[in-house]
């Protein structure tokens, strides 16, 4: 009885190495297909705007919702110590350093994971990938490069643009309560953002885009089960690919504190 | 076929497993090239894997895979690419890439493998479509297809390139008789322009028709290789039982 329990967790522990172990060479393979020719340049643009352009809208409203809600959150404590005046300091911080990257990466692995895990679940199942390779094109090349450098591409962008709706939202929930002008709030939520913070962590969102984007596609470019394993390759992709993203985001982030110092004093 | 010119497929000893479960053991055959060859068999006796191995999307266990007396066991993927050039392959759910329209999915390899300016390869695409009589559904989305229309574009798509091999995986699959003796005769007359064909079908009437040759595989073997008159006089049971069937 023990010695059965024992034989099928170590099974359980000896597939998920073996997955692992498979998800690092596909990872791998993916990462040196970015610098190996040929570039499908029009894919690639074909997917930066299915993976990327149609996430803004999500992305702009979490944002903006996010920098109210926080604001009016914050606002309450602030007030308690008589620092209300350092509103737009705390919006631009937490927005810029953490928030805007995290939740944009969640984000982006529910769209984008999802939207690569089922595409390429169902372009396998139905042979489509196949059906590619037998008119000579190289589908990893094809369908896991051009996706995993525009999500490589689109996350940046897309943390840049989730940052400057949480800013907004925060300016309107401070303009309702205080009136304060546009400019003064600009200047003011800026002060003590440098350039490496921003450059620190909005560019670490690169690295959370090529975890969604391999993961994504591993698991859609391996499925097998028919439609029900579209399915399951879509709801792994975003769960696997949310679990890494914040473990790789505690690890960037210990690794920004050590290369940039000064952005943990503030 | 002929004594200077190599066979447009040689299969030699080839074996492939998946597990434990044997596929193909030891399966050897040569294609003339223009010629049409149907592989017989019951479901799960390694018909489309045989195909899938012709076109090197699959690799054998063991065993050497000729193509035009090129060897392609083992070949690197640049190279396979070139071969794969020169074939073409109708799926058997057509396979058609389901975001672009019908009309870019046979450009797509004209776009793929030729300099043509974007006009001529349009052009080509839809004579093609014409060819198989679907030129009205240039602009359609391969969703708005039914089963024969996608067969027919999936087989423009196969024949964008005018390929020297085509490997068809059972045309009369889900079709009804009338649409499936069409998806024929189009084969047919690929056969007379020269092209060598490689089918793989349940269809007994519809690989009478269609080959030149017939060869069952059963257990992993090829256990019968010939005309249809060859195999219809052939005294092995599963070859009679397949023979004298009307099947599907």
């Amino acid at each position: 009885m023990l010695g059965a329990s024992a034989d099928r967790v170590g099974d359980a522990v000896l597939e998920t190495l073996a997955a692992a172990g498979d998800y690092f060479a596909f990872a791998g393979r993916a990462f040196l297909t970015l610098f190996r020719p040929p570039y499908e340049f029009l894919e690639t643009f074909r997917q930066l705007d299915a993976l990327g352009w149609r996430t803004v809208p999500l992305v702009v409203a979490a944002g903006f919702a996010n920098g109210i809600v926080f604001s009016m959150h914050t606002r309450a404590m602030l007030q308690t110590f008589g620092a209300a005046s350092v509103m737009p300091q705390a919006v631009a911080v937490t927005m810029i350093r953490e928030t805007g990257p995290l939740v944009a990466g969640l984000l982006s692995a529910g769209r984008i994971g999802a939207g690569i895990g089922s595409e390429l679940g169902a372009m396998r199942v139905s042979e489509q990938i196949d059906a590619l390779e037998a008119l000579g094109v190289d589908a990893f090349n094809y369908l896991v490069g051009t996706r995993v450098l525009a999500s490589i591409i689109a996350l940046p962008i897309l943390t840049v643009t989730m940052d400057f709706s949480g800013i907004m939202g925060g300016f309107v929930a401070e303009l309702v309560t205080t009136g304060m002008a546009w400019h003064l709030y600009i200047v003011q939520a800026f002060d003590l953002i440098g350039f490496t913070d921003f450059c620190a962590s909005t560019l670490k969102t690169a690295v959370f885009g090529f975890l969604i984007g391999t993961i994504a596609c591993y698991l859609g470019f391996n499925t097998s089960h028919g439609t029900e394993g579209v399915g399951e390759a879509s709801t792994r992709s975003v769960v696997f690919s949310s679990i890494a993203l914040i473990l790789i985001d505690v690890l960037l982030v210990k690794l920004t504190y050590l290369v940039f110092p000064q952005i943990a004093m503030v | 076929m002929s004594g200077d010119q190599p066979a447009a497929v040689r299969f030699e000893g080839v074996s492939k497993s998946f597990g434990d479960h044997v596929v193909l053991d030891d399966v050897s055959f040569e294609i003339p090239a223009g010629s049409a060859f149907c592989i017989l068999g019951r479901s799960g006796t390694g018909k489309s894997v045989t195909l899938k191995q012709v076109i090197g999307l699959i690799q054998p266990d063991s065993g050497r895979i000729f193509i035009h007396g090129q060897d392609i066991t083992g070949m690197e993927s640049r190279d396979l690419t070139e071969v794969r050039r020169k074939m073409g392959f109708l799926f058997q759910d057509a396979a058609l890439f389901d975001s672009i329209s019908v009309g870019e999915n046979v450009a797509f390899p004209l776009r793929r493998h030729t300099d043509l300016p974007n006009h001529e390869v349009l052009a080509r695409a839809r004579a093609k479509l014409k060819d198989v009589g679907l030129e009205e559904a240039f602009g359609q989305m391969p969703s708005e297809l039914s089963g024969g229309m996608r067969k027919r574009c999936g087989l423009a798509r196969a024949l964008a390139l005018d390929p020297d091999i085509v490997l068809v995986d059972e045309p009369s699959a889900g079709l009804d008789p009338i649409t499936s003796g069409e998806i024929d005769q189009l084969l047919i007359e690929q056969r007379r322009e020269g092209v060598t064909l490689i089918v793989v079908t349940h269809n007994i009437p519809s690989a009478r028709a269609i080959g030149d040759e017939l060869a069952l595989l059963h257990e992993g073997h090829l256990v019968a290789q010939g005309t249809a008159d060859e195999l219809d006089a052939s005294r092995e049971p599963i070859v009679q039982a397949f023979m004298r069937s009307r099947g599907t």
